[in-house]
């Protein structure tokens, strides 16, 4: 065991406990819920990964209560997981607000789905459902298909006015503006109220849940490779990094492991997204500064990527590429070409934009000192990826816990110093480089073989065994109708996507179809500082500043 | 004097039409986009925008994002219950004559998102005049819509009444 649990479970006496590897589940009394949880932050488990709830009402054996708090915690640094879980009676925990920034949004979010009321929390209003919305979606009782209009957006005034109390703002005189969602840099989906004097922003509140489709919902009430292609549409900027990220959990959940040569072809086509998602990111990014022609240069090399997988997979965007124990295919014959031709294009794109803007006075201007986060403040929000390290923090999973042989390859792990949209954008631009590097040494190594695990419960048959036989006939009809079957256990797995930690929580029940799916999704936890860091800048910097963290409303809003 | 007449006399230097396929022409060959763009289909409305599928090929290339310069709507992408009077008051706000393409499945008809936070299709708020298929649509197919529009507007002119009757679920 490893020692960091030592003092934990000398003081902590949890009612279970199990224990893998790094990483200690524990459940506890509710009662002792909070001190618990505060104790294992100053014990060296600081950083919280996610915080849900789980409805029992449905499961196969009734538990003790019908909901249970879950609470996902990492160490310092970020090598160990510890899971706390408690059953709850009357609905009601106390919020760990206080403790982390990022327990804020996740409470909310937990209230919303789940009716789970937090005591001390300073707004315990929904985040991700409309003002109008009746019910708790994720109730095992709330049918899935009963949606609900919205008539008219609030005001948010209510949670304005808390800031200005908050600020001594109150009796100054403002002009608030309202900033999206449809608004030019507001990308679609975000909404920021701000309180003006001039055009230097006094306060700030930020509204989400405009693309909130109900991945979670969706997700119970469908097999476990059903759910690949929703997968795909959480972060769609590089939908193949979702995929892995979510059959990996559900390869771990059932113990198997897919062939070497299938790791290889995953962690090239995870670092092809990080690349493309990239160059989604500085496009946009210096649209919003006003350098329109990188736009031009950026993402034309994004279409030698989609050339490649549409050769791959048949789809540009959306790939569904991946397979619990495997993947559809194989890579197709010449692919080598393709991937010169792209890394050829993408050096050359992110040359030229950078002999742009490198040196450029009014670039350095706009981005250098703006929309800092401190690496204290970024942690406590729960903030992970090239956002987190831009602030110079290494969080880097790939790196601190390797998997599919990320531990063989020899890659830098960039980091910035200062926190603010120069370093988020120059980190990006760097670990381009650093992902260019890694498919080029996948590509020298790669390894003939099979690219599928060999199990008949997982994978699906050939064709031709299909065609051919009674047990292939059955084996595939079982697979497509029934789904994978998955032992009960609750487990959560998580990769280093682009934007950060992607995890999923899963509750399996024994059945084909998950018993419940929480995604920890990074843009969820980033977006949360908006109003803090935006604040006493102007008006122009939070344009930038948004667009710096690159908030991809797939994922945040699920 | 005639039409003919008139043709005759002046010969190559004027050409002669009737307004309205002037106004119809001109339309056509300047629609400007504004891109509701929520999802997964507005990053594919970024490859139609870039230089290998190119809007401004067909003259449409000027996006507006302020609904009050444009006269077509794009919408790409989902569209939740939350969403949808965001959705109308942007239609709302554009002045006539519009049009409204509601690009990819989403739009279209909710998807594969048939669930409690997903409006069923944009057509439930607002009128569509195209929809495209695809989850997310090809960039070609986005622009076949557009085209169609084009065709639309050159031959059967634009009829500012054919969505009168439409009556949306959050209209008063
Ligand atoms: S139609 Fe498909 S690609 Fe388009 S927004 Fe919906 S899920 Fe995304």
């Amino acid at each position: 065991m490893p020692n960091i649990f030592t003092p934990l479970l000398a003081r902590i006496s949890p009612l279970k406990q199990t224990l893998s590897e790094d990483d200690l589940s524990i459940e506890v009394d509710a009662k002792n819920l909070f001190n618990n949880i505060e104790f294992a932050a100053s014990a060296g488990f600081d950083y919280l990964v996610d915080i849900t709830a789980v409805d029992y009402l449905s499961y196969p054996k009734t538990p003790v209560a019908r909901y249970a708090m879950v609470y996902i915690l990492r160490s310092t640094d970020f090598k160990s997981l510890l899971t706390i879980k408690s059953f709850i009676i009357n609905e009601e925990v106390e919020s760990i607000t206080q403790l982390f920034k990022a327990a804020n949004w996740l409470e909310r979010e937990v209230y919303d789905q789940y009716g789970i009321k937090f005591t001390n929390h300073p707004n315990l209003k929904r985040v991700l459902n409309h003002h109008e919305f009746v019910g708790h979606p994720l109730r095992k009782d709330y049918i899935i298909t009963n949606g609900q209009h919205c008539s008219i957006a609030e005001s948010l005034m209510d949670e304005m006015d808390v800031q200005l109390e908050k600020h001594n703002l109150k009796d100054e005189e403002h002009m608030f503006l309202n900033l999206g969602p449809s608004h030019p840099a507001s990308h679609g989906t975000i909404r920021t109220l701000v309180a003006l004097d001039g055009e230097r922003i006094k306060a700030a509140v930020t509204e989400i849940g405009y693309l909130h489709r109900g991945f979670e919902k969706s997700a119970e009430h469908h097999t476990y490779s059903q759910v690949i292609p929703y997968t795909d549409r959480l972060n769609y900027c590089s939908a193949v990094m979702n995929n892995v990220g979510y059959v990996k959990t559900l390869e771990e959940m059932l113990g198997v492991h897919v062939p070497k040569r299938a790791e290889q072809i995953r962690v090239m086509l995870m670092e092809l997204s990080r690349i493309m998602d990239h160059l989604v990111f500085l496009a946009a990014q210096l649209v919003d500064m006003g350098a329109l022609t990188n736009y031009w240069y950026l993402y034309n090399p994004r279409e030698d990527v989609y050339n490649f997988l549409s050769k791959l997979s048949g789809a540009r965007l959306t790939n569904s590429y991946m397979r619990i124990g495997g993947m559809s295919h194989d890579l197709y014959d010449g692919y080598e070409e393709d991937l010169q031709t792209i890394i050829t294009n993408v050096q050359k794109g992110c040359a030229d934009a950078l002999a742009l803007i490198k040196h450029n006075r009014i670039f350095h201007d706009r981005a250098k000192d703006v929309g800092i986060i401190s690496a204290k403040d970024a942690l406590s929000y729960g903030w992970s990826g090239p956002n987190l390290r831009a602030c110079g923090v290494n969080s880097d999973m790939r790196y601190l816990k390797p998997y599919y042989g990320y531990d063989e390859l020899d890659f830098d792990v960039v980091l910035g110093s200062h926190g603010d949209v120069y370093d988020r954008i120059m980190v990006r631009f760097e670990e381009i480089e650093q992902s260019i590097k890694i498919v080029k040494q996948i590509q020298a190594t790669l390894i003939d073989g099979e690219i599928n695990i060999a199990d008949r419960s997982i994978i699906l048959p050939q064709k031709k065994e299909v065609y051919t036989s009674i047990e292939g006939v059955m084996n595939q009809f079982k697979l497509t109708f029934e789904g994978i079957k998955v032992k009960p256990q609750e487990y959560y797995g998580s990769i280093e996507a682009v934007n950060g930690e992607l995890g999923f929580y899963v509750v399996s029940d024994g059945s084909g179809t998950p018993y419940k799916m929480k995604v920890r999704a990074p843009s969820f936890l980033h977006i949360a500082a908006l109003p803090e860091i935006i604040q006493e800048y102007q008006l122009a910097d939070a344009v930038i500043t948004l667009a710096s963290l690159n908030i991809i409303a797939g994922e945040m809003d699920r | 004097m005639d039409i003919k007449g008139a043709t005759n006399l002046l010969g190559n230097e004027v050409i002669t039409t009737k307004l309205d396929e002037a106004v119809g022409w001109a339309r056509e060959s300047s629609l400007w986009p504004m891109v509701f763009g929520t999802a997964c289909c507005a990053i594919e409305f970024m490859s139609v925008a870039a230089s290998k599928y190119d809007i401004s090929r067909f003259g449409a290339e000027v996006v507006r994002f302020s609904p009050r310069q444009a006269d077509l709507m794009i919408v790409a992408g989902t569209i939740t219950y939350k969403q949808a009077p965001i959705l109308k008051q942007i239609y709302d706000q554009m002045s006539e004559p519009k049009w409204v393409v509601s690009m990819g499945a989403c739009a279209s008809s909710g998807g594969f998102y048939d669930n409690y936070t997903t409006m069923q299709g944009i057509d439930e708020v607002i009128p569509v005049d195209v929809y495209v298929g695809g989850c997310p649509p090809r960039p070609e197919a986005l622009i076949d819509a557009l085209l169609l529009l084009q065709k639309d507007l050159r031959e059967k002119k634009y009829n500012p009444n054919r969505h009168a009757n439409f009556k949306g679920a959050l209209d008063a």
